[in-house]
């Protein structure tokens, strides 16, 4: 097909607004108001376009432009039918038209009447430019352009409500981590290892570590042997799959994250570990031998716990651990938001909560300190299990990390099994925009800055720190999760990239972030039946299993040329970076 | 690659063997330097074997600052030797302006203590004499404990031999144990701290390879004592973790395998011991060496031990006959002074096996 240059999608924009609806409305469809219900009746005039006000909202203060060829367009409805933001629809249009027919000029006007397809102008049908028109078009004849020139920001708050999305920050320039390279190559004197041929143990502990002179441990026949108890600890895959709930995700998403893992486990030799998001899990899974590969979360709205309790005692193994979430990197200080939209009745039966939005509270109700932290929610959620799970905090990444990060480390009933630190590229379901946007800390330096300062202290280790929020942003998971772990984090938590293997389309360049509409062209954010359908549980979970085993071999592929066969955690020599600052920040060599 | 030698002797024997051993192994080293601890002496300290020795090289003002901290601490002088050293210029030594190896008498107040409180004070005036020298630029302080010698300088270990004396058979100093090494300086500015042997509280060991966990492992030993000092060398780890291990810990030596050289997660499982190995690895997480790497150490008890890298493997044999236990870099070494041996009895240590050697000679291979 013959692309449109903006100049001639400009010209058809002109033409479409002085065409006539053949259509009037009387009950607008629901998710495309401009499709009628009813034909105008015959004989009556066909009215004229309204009057366009300056005030009005149009297609082009919106993110995206649709660029449609009418040359090239067979009229087969598939885009508007695919469209889940009703931003398309169909139109039929009366053209004038000059033909001069036989053999000598002979100008006639004549008209005609074509189906065109046409851009909602109002923003609650906005084009989101995911893209799904252009995958259905048997002929790519449509396309979502980004609209550099919108004026999105300016109208979309009209009706006194801020603007609200999914997806990551988008305003952040540069990643650091690209600017880190895998620097110290063994070379000669410590020669690299063979990645396909060395074995590698590339496994780290979830759990409190008690320091080696305070181990339980007594000789006996120059045996060490138990001498008390020990808490709690997970050897798990360093690389997590990060909590999203049911409820922010499809029941076939999450059914999908949840096959992989028993797939990882079960059949690669992986021991991967899930995060279930507060959202509750399903009594089946709650109650199967597969718990053993969840974490279970719990945060400030108690969502779905009610559930999980009454499981209990049909509990057949404890789940990995259980994971208390006081904040998250993609808007730190807000609680986690669930719009009614998302809210169908299976998602009210697991979470136990009626039909509306679900805001939960900034905050843990009746928590004032860290001490009390570890005193209330570590304590019940350990005594809940008999101490046998280990139960870690997941806050986001902020000035005052390493404060928390410290008092957890001296915590002295050893009861803190991880620190799961979230930085502002961590994605959210739904959020506002401002804070997604404007808020939060970048989750490196914090990371280093705890590990450091654990290091100060001699503790590195005790706690192990997961770093989380924009790992695999770039697709390489491993390369970040590799940095990350020698920067000093035992492991990482991922979340986006997995949906993008299952295929989300969104990005950080304003692509799609529809995650809280419900309205998910692609089945992974929504619970709209029709909608999730469109989602291959087993496909994506293959993709998800398949991205696990690329970076498995990924991760080996750079452990093998400094010459480690164990985690690199906290080998910062390994690293250099060719940003200067940030080589600074991070206390690695900068190199050029 | 650096090469090492050790010997464990039914009888004294002088350096004479251990420098055989080192030329015979010469293509493996670059000649910048050499470095030894004679263990269990005989000689000119055979009467002195019950209170301690300092080893130290060091200028005048150093040694003058010495005897005022020594006096200042109550140590009394016992005896003192001072070695012959060659001044030829022809030599490619470089020489310190005095070596000194003193035994001195405990303090008043130590004597009638138990040893288990005399050697905290000995670690402790050891690093407050080389804090000192080398606050001061005034010298190197290598050892303070009973029947210990240290001798480190840069230089070819032939001519350091030399200058020394080292080469005579009736050489005055004689040991039972004797641990060397000969240099092959690659990552380092050559400074003597950086030699091996390393010595602390009892426990001497020297190794050969490179600490890929260097950074990992002095980040956690730094906090874990104040002996734990220097970091010249990626080898003084090897010794810290020995040393907290089987001292600070009191695990039994074989734990040592476990926590430089992890089992694989696999194999741990399968292990009736795998809840306490599982809790060494995570505690001891920062102690895995992770690189090519052989140690051979001697224990306070005067067991010597060898232990590998599991993937790499830095070449170390040992070979004995019936008077002598020799472990060595390469086989030629030993083959220089035990050319009558069995060699089928020739142990090369396994990636998982701790090779440890008893007072009676008798060798004992630890599985992991």
């Amino acid at each position: 097909m013959a692309a449109m240059t903006d100049l001639e999608v400009d010209q058809q924009s002109r033409q479409d607004a002085r065409a006539r609806p053949a259509g009037g409305s009387s009950a607008a469809h629901p998710r495309h108001p401009a499709i009628a219900k009813s034909a105008i009746p015959a004989g009556k005039r066909v009215p004229l376009a309204p009057p366009v006000y300056v005030r009005d909202t149009h297609a082009t203060d919106q993110l995206w432009k649709i660029r449609w060829n009418p040359e090239t367009c067979i009229r087969c409805g598939a885009c508007v039918a695919t469209c889940t933001f009703g931003a398309l629809h169909a139109q039929l249009q009366r053209r004038g038209q000059t033909v001069s027919a036989g053999t000598l000029p002979n100008p006639l006007d004549t008209t005609e009447v074509i189906l065109a397809v046409r851009q909602a102008n109002d923003l609650a049908h906005a084009c989101r430019g995911c893209g799904m028109c252009e995958k259905v078009c048997p002929t790519a004849s449509i396309r979502p352009v980004a609209n550099a020139h919108n004026r999105f920001a300016v109208v979309a708050r009209r009706g006194g409500s801020p603007i609200k999305r999914g997806g990551r920050a988008h305003l952040i320039p540069g990643r650091v981590l690209d600017s880190i390279k895998v620097g110290r190559i063994s070379q000669m004197t410590d020669p690299s290892l063979d990645a396909a041929r060395h074995t590698f143990d590339l496994l780290t502990p979830l759990g409190r570590s008690i320091p080696a002179d305070k181990l339980p441990l007594k000789v006996e026949n120059g045996k060490l042997i138990p001498a008390g108890r020990m808490p709690p600890v997970r050897w798990i895959y360093p690389i997590l799959i990060g909590d999203m709930s049911i409820g922010a995700l499809s029941w076939r998403m999450w059914e999908a994250l949840a096959l992989a893992t028993a797939y990882l486990n079960e059949e690669c030799g992986l021991p991967v570990r899930m995060c279930s998001g507060e959202g509750g899990l399903p009594v089946k899974l709650l109650t199967s031998k597969n718990l053993q590969y969840m974490i279970i979360q719990i945060a400030s709205g108690h969502f779905g716990w009610n559930r999980i309790i009454k499981a209990m005692p049909k509990m057949v193994t404890d789940p990995a651990a259980i994971l208390i979430k006081i904040g998250q990197g993609a808007k730190p200080g807000d609680g986690g938001l669930l719009p009614a939209e998302k809210v169908a009745p299976h998602i009210q039966a697991i979470r136990g909560v009626p039909h509306a939005d679900l805001l939960s509270p900034p905050n843990h109700q009746g928590l004032y300190s860290i001490e009390e932290s570890v005193q209330k929610m570590f304590l019940s959620m350990n005594a809940a299990f008999q101490f046998r799970v280990p139960v870690a905090i997941k806050v986001a990444a902020s000035s005052t990390s390493v404060s928390v990060f410290n008092n957890l480390v001296r915590d002295p009933y050893h009861i803190v099994g991880g620190f799961f630190m979230d930085g502002i590229q961590g994605g959210t379901g739904a959020a506002n925009e401002v804070n997604l946007d404007h808020s939060g800390h970048p989750v490196l330096g914090k990371l280093r800055d705890c590990y450091l300062d654990a290091v100060a202290m001699g503790r590195q280790g005790q706690i192990p720190i997961f770093a989380g929020g924009g790992f695999g942003q770039t697709g390489n998971l491993a390369a970040d999760a590799f940095k990350a772990i020698c920067l000093g984090a035992s492991g990482v938590f991922a979340a986006k990239i997995f949906l993008q293997t299952a295929g989300c389309v969104g990005d950080e360049k304003g692509r799609c972030n529809s995650c809280n509409t419900g309205l998910c062209p692609v089945g992974i954010c929504t619970q709209d039946p029709a909608l999730v359908a469109r989602l291959d549980v087993d496909a994506a979970a293959q993709a998800i299993v398949d991205y696990f085993l690329a970076t498995d071999q990924e991760l080996k592929k750079l452990m093998a040329p400094i010459g480690n066969s164990s985690l690199p955690i906290g080998r910062s020599d390994a690293l250099i970076s060719m940003d200067k600052a940030a080589a600074d920040r991070l206390q690695i060599a900068y190199a050029c | 690659m650096c090469r090492i030698a050790a010997i464990k002797s039914k009888h004294p024997v002088s350096p004479t063997p251990i420098l055989q051993m080192m030329a015979a192994m010469q293509k493996g080293h670059d000649n910048s330097g050499f470095a030894m601890v004679m263990q269990d002496l005989d000689g000119v300290f055979a009467a002195h074997k019950d209170v301690p020795l300092l080893s130290m090289a060091c200028t005048p003002a150093g040694l003058e600052r010495t005897e005022r901290m020594m006096t200042h601490r109550g140590f009394g002088l016992e005896f003192d030797w001072q070695p012959e050293v060659d001044p030829s210029s022809a030599l490619d030594i470089q020489r310190m302006p005095l070596y000194v190896f003193r035994n001195y008498r405990y303090p008043e107040e130590y004597r009638s203590r138990p040893f288990s409180e005399q050697k905290k004070f000995l670690v402790e005036t050891q690093l407050a004499l080389r804090h000192a020298l080398a606050e001061s630029g005034e010298g190197f302080v290598y050892s303070f404990w009973p029947d210990v010698l240290t001798l480190k300088e840069i230089g070819d270990p032939r001519d350091i031999a030399a200058a020394f004396g080292l080469w005579k058979e009736d050489f005055p100093l004689q040991a039972r144990t004797i641990s060397a090494q000969c240099r092959q300086n690659t990552n380092y500015q050559i400074v003597r701290y950086a030699a091996h042997p390393f010595f602390l509280e009892g426990y001497t060991l020297m190794g050969n390879g490179e600490n890929t966990f260097f950074q990992k492992n002095r980040d956690f030993q730094q906090t874990l004592s104040p002996a734990y000092t220097g970091f010249e060398s990626d080898t003084q780890c090897f010794l810290y973790t020995l040393h907290y291990v089987a001292e600070i810990l009191g695990w039994p030596v074989q734990y040592y395998k476990h926590v430089i050289t992890p089992l694989p997660f696999e194999e741990m499982a399968l292990r009736p011991d795998a809840p306490v190995l599982y809790e060494i690895r995570q505690a001891c997480q920062h102690l895995e060496i992770n690189g090519p790497n052989t140690v051979v150490f001697t224990l306070p008890d005067g067991r010597m031990g060898i232990a590998c890298d599991t993937k790499k493997l830095r070449p170390v044999v040992v070979g004995k006959d019936a008077g002598m236990v020799v472990a060595a870099s390469e086989v030629c070494g030993i083959n220089r002074i035990l050319p009558d041996r069995d060699s089928d009895e020739d142990i090369y240590p396994g990636e998982r096996e701790l090779v440890l050697v008893d007072q009676n000679l008798e060798v004992q291979r630890w599985p992991q």
